[in-house]
């Protein structure tokens, strides 16, 4: 039971660890290239910008959750 | 880094932590963590109509995250969430117009924050005796009951008299839900707790998750677990509809919320995870201190005059 609790432990280690790269990368890449366009569409376009902002945060949910479900299972995978 | 959205500057690494702990909060509790997030973004000088039209955005998105793990598990009944989707929708509807109406009284600051301090604690003060009672109970119950099982997803309550009686009203038209294991209640009963709920959340603002999550287990008589992924699943319902009428107004910095949602992924997975390993009245006993933090952060604003 404690080995099987420090494997996972480990597993999640390991994904924080990888899962944070991956957040640098995605800051420095979509938010630096979103950022501009999303100011204007706000200061121009409300109702456009609405629905972008929707599809925006729950698309990145559905993405990382994905992404953070995957290594998950790869990192247990090959802790077992 | 500069959001140009809302004109702050704030390190991304304290917006990815904040997201991180909110998300633990509502994977495990099935609350939105407004209560903490809008005086976050607060402290980093990000104005309030900002920091709870980021806040509604960002929860849209973690409430996802726990809701489609929350769904792998079984714990949500998707008509008892869409069904409180609708009275949620029209209580908030009705709370942002008591605050409009406040607002033209002049007196909206003192009487929101006595009605935040009174309700954040009566509902600690009443989560507590009543999970307590139920963990002594289970306790007696064990030591002359059978032997201990894995922790099942049916719990009880103290106040499982009240609930019980409730669930009897007979008022047209009665519904089942058989993923919650209820086998007829009024659809009005539900309708009400969820338009409850959503006066709440017009009225003091965020999901208002405090109020819904015991609400369903006390009022409706739904199962802990259920409550927690049902409230999530209902939550990204009336979020998403918060965040479009705020972001219409021009309060939403989709950029922060964006980034808040990074962290608050992994922190909603622990917080699913943890679920499975805490019995109902366990849950609930360690949801007390949340409303308790609400009602410093209210107490602290009207003693000292700043605004978190």
């Amino acid at each position: 039971m404690k080995q099987q609790a420090a494997k996972s432990l480990r597993a999640f280690a390991i994904e924080l660890a990888v899962y944070a790269v991956l957040v640098v990368i995605y800051f420095f890449l979509v938010l630096h290239l979103l950022g501009d366009w999303l100011y204007r569409l706000e200061s121009h376009h409300r109702y456009v910008c609405a629905g972008v902002a929707l599809l925006l945060i729950a698309g990145q949910a559905v993405v990382l959750d994905t992404v953070t479900t995957l290594l998950f299972r790869l990192l247990r995978g090959r802790s077992r | 880094m500069y959001f140009p959205i809302s004109h702050s500057d704030i390190n991304p690494i304290y917006l990815v932590v904040v997201g991180f702990i909110i998300g633990i909060l509502g994977g495990f509790f099935g609350v939105g963590g407004s209560f903490i997030a809008g005086p976050a973004l607060r402290l980093m000088g990000v104005d309030w109509n900002y920091a709870v039209g980021t806040d509604l955005a960002h929860i849209v998105g973690k409430s996802i995250v726990a809701a489609r793990h929350h769904r792998t598990l079984g714990n949500v009944d998707l008509k008892l969430g869409l069904i409180m989707a609708l009275g949620t929708i029209a209580g908030a509807e009705g709370g942002a117009q008591l605050i409009q109406a406040l607002k033209r009284s002049g007196n909206v600051n003192s009487v929101v924050s006595f009605v935040a301090i009174v309700v954040y604690v009566s509902i600690s003060a009443f989560m507590l005796w009543e999970s307590r009672k139920t963990l002594q109970t289970d306790k007696r119950t064990s030591q002359s009951g059978p032997a201990k099982g894995a922790v099942s997803k049916k719990d009880h309550s103290a106040f499982g008299p009240v609930t019980r009686s409730i669930q009897r009203m007979n008022i047209w038209p009665m519904i089942s839900l058989p993923t919650s294991g209820i086998p007829k209640i009024s659809l009005w009963i539900i309708l009400f707790v969820a338009f409850v709920g959503g006066l709440f959340s017009g009225f003091l603002g965020g999901g208002a998750g405090y109020i819904r999550m015991p609400s369903m287990v006390y009022v409706l008589g739904i199962p802990t677990h259920l409550a927690v992924g049902t409230d999530l699943f209902e939550i990204v319902i009336s979020a998403s509809y918060g965040t479009i009428t705020h972001a219409i107004k021009g309060n939403v910095d989709i950029l922060i919320a964006l980034v808040m949602h990074t962290g608050a992924v992994v922190g909603a997975q622990i917080g699913v995870v943890a679920t499975q390993y805490f019995a109902g009245p366990k849950i609930r006993l360690a949801f007390v201190p949340l409303p308790l933090i609400g009602a410093a952060i209210v107490i602290y604003t009207l003693l000292t005059g700043h605004k978190l």
